[in-house]
């Protein structure tokens, strides 16, 4: 009886994640096109925001690092 | 004729503007009003008491920069009919859209912890315990949404912006010198020449003038409130009355402390109040009644943009107009931020004051990206249409941009080595 609970506990929590992990696998698919074009402004301004996002990684790592330390 | 009646019709026109206004009138002043939150009042409270009056020429420059970072969130709303969540995910794809909505997400939620430690300091200053204000305030910020219609909603948040104006009677108690303000606060210097100390409390006040949650909040509340391409016009109004107020409300809380707390140093705005008590009753009890407004105001629209956010991305139901049995999902997001943030703030030596810091760090991340996206996104002419971006709003915006990135970025980073900028 109660392993027969526990599997079905066990099942419902597999199904609660396996529908998000699908709900957010159709949002990628729904967004995965950009639908703004390209322009070079875009690009630049997009690969800045990944620098931008490259070096507050590194300066939070270091703080972590020496926090650590 | 009556006189009354003799007034009103003398002053009619003005009369049904006012009237007109206030009907039209909600997100802009309200998330302008709920920028100065609980962090800050403390931020203003602290400038006034640390430089006087001298740094009030540098507020009233901060005016322009929100109206224009916040009047493109109005043009985006209302002619895409999106929120900017949504629109990042569109435009920009899955990478840059779960990176927007993530850090949204953790960034309102830790500044929803702040404004719950603001409110429970300033109504601890009245003897409630911190329980009881934060079991009131959920039923409250509850009970705001649970009648079903945005309208409704924005009205009750409307009163609750108005008294936030509380600090304009509040500086009038003190008799401050008019000539004095004006002397030492309208023409542009540094009180003591440009140091690193001076900086950092201009960084502070930029970082308190736009937040990211401000763009994804009034936008969605445009989409919410139904408004259209032909509403933009009043709706930049409400913008424009939002920034005059916001900037109002700061100026007066630098002429109080300015005025009576000159030289103290100042930690939080509930260590304001309690010296004021020390000086003029009234005077501490506005500014602990206007800190417990602030940070309910500031909590009301920051879990609405996180619930927001989540629902235009999920396909939720997400609207104020809708029963709870209608959005189950986007009321349980709201709720579950209002809850899970007010127990932080009741965990025995939860650090509140590294959440503090860890919020001027976060909301940096996500800052410079979702300015950048706005001005990306009113330039988009397939959807903007005749509502794009000027090559003279361009200019403004994109100035206003890069030094609110460089100006937020140095604040991030001070916080997180104090001793750089020393």
């Amino acid at each position: 009886m109660s392993k027969g609970m526990r599997v079905t506990l066990s099942q419902r929590i597999r199904e609660f994640f396996l529908k998000r992990f699908r709900k957010i696998r159709e949002i990628n698919k729904r967004y995965e096109k950009s639908s703004i074009k390209m322009t070079p402004a875009v690009r630049i301004s997009l690969l800045f925001l990944r620098i931008y996002l490259i070096f507050l990684v590194v300066v939070l790592v270091y703080k972590f690092v020496t926090l650590v330390r | 004729m009556n006189s009354f009646a003799r007034i009103y019709y003398n002053y009619r026109r003005i009369a049904k503007t006012i009237i007109l206004f206030l009907i039209i009138s909600g997100p802009g002043v309200i998330v302008m009003l709920a920028d100065n939150d609980a962090g800050g009042i403390t931020t203003y409270a602290a400038t006034g008491a640390k430089y006087g009056y001298g740094l009030i020429w540098f507020l009233v420059l901060l005016l322009p920069v929100a109206y224009y970072v916040q009047e493109m969130t109005v043009r985006l709303g209302a002619v895409t009919k999106r929120g900017h969540a949504e629109a990042i995910f569109s435009a920009f794809g899955p990478f840059w859209g779960w990176f927007s909505l993530l850090d949204l997400a953790l960034t309102d939620w830790l500044t929803l912890v702040t404004e719950f430690i603001g409110m429970t300091a300033a109504l601890s200053i009245f003897h409630v315990p911190p329980i009881m204000t934060i079991i009131v305030v959920a039923v409250v910020m509850l009970l705001m949404v649970l009648q079903g219609r945005y309208w409704t909603w924005e009205k009750i948040a409307l009163v609750f912006a108005a008294l936030n104006l509380i600090y304009i009677p509040g500086a009038f108690i003190i008799h401050p010198s008019i000539s004095n303000i004006l002397h030492q606060g309208a023409i542009p210097h540094f009180p003591g020449g440009l140091n690193n100390d001076i900086f950092f409390f201009l960084m502070a006040n930029i970082g308190t003038t736009i937040a990211p949650w401000m763009i994804f909040f009034q936008q969605s509340a445009v989409v919410d409130k139904g408004l259209q391409e032909k509403d933009i016009a009043w709706e930049k109004v409400d913008t424009f009355m939002g920034s005059v107020f916001t900037i109002m409300v700061a100026t007066f809380i630098i002429v109080v402390t300015g005025t009576v707390l000159r030289g103290v140093q100042i930690e939080s705005a509930a260590q304001a109040a309690i010296k004021l008590m020390g000086i003029n009753k009234y005077l501490g009890t506005f500014l602990a009644v206007g800190l417990f407004d602030a940070g309910f105001l500031g909590a009301i629209c920051i879990s609405l943009a996180s619930s927001w956010a989540i629902g235009e991305v999920f396909g939720w139901a997400h609207s104020l107009n809708y029963k709870i049995r209608e959005a189950p999902w986007f009321y349980g997001a709201y709720l579950l931020a209002i809850l899970t943030a007010g127990s932080v703030v009741l965990i025995p030596g939860a650090p509140l004051v590294l959440i503090t810091l860890f919020v001027q760090v976060i909301a940096v991340t996500l800052l410079p990206a979702a300015l950048v996206f706005l001005i990306l996104l009113l330039n988009n002419e397939e959807t903007m249409g005749k509502y794009k971006n000027t090559r003279w709003q361009n200019t403004i915006t994109t100035m206003i941009v890069v030094v609110i990135i460089i100006l937020s970025t140095l604040y991030a980073v001070s916080a997180l080595f104090p001793s750089l900028f020393k």
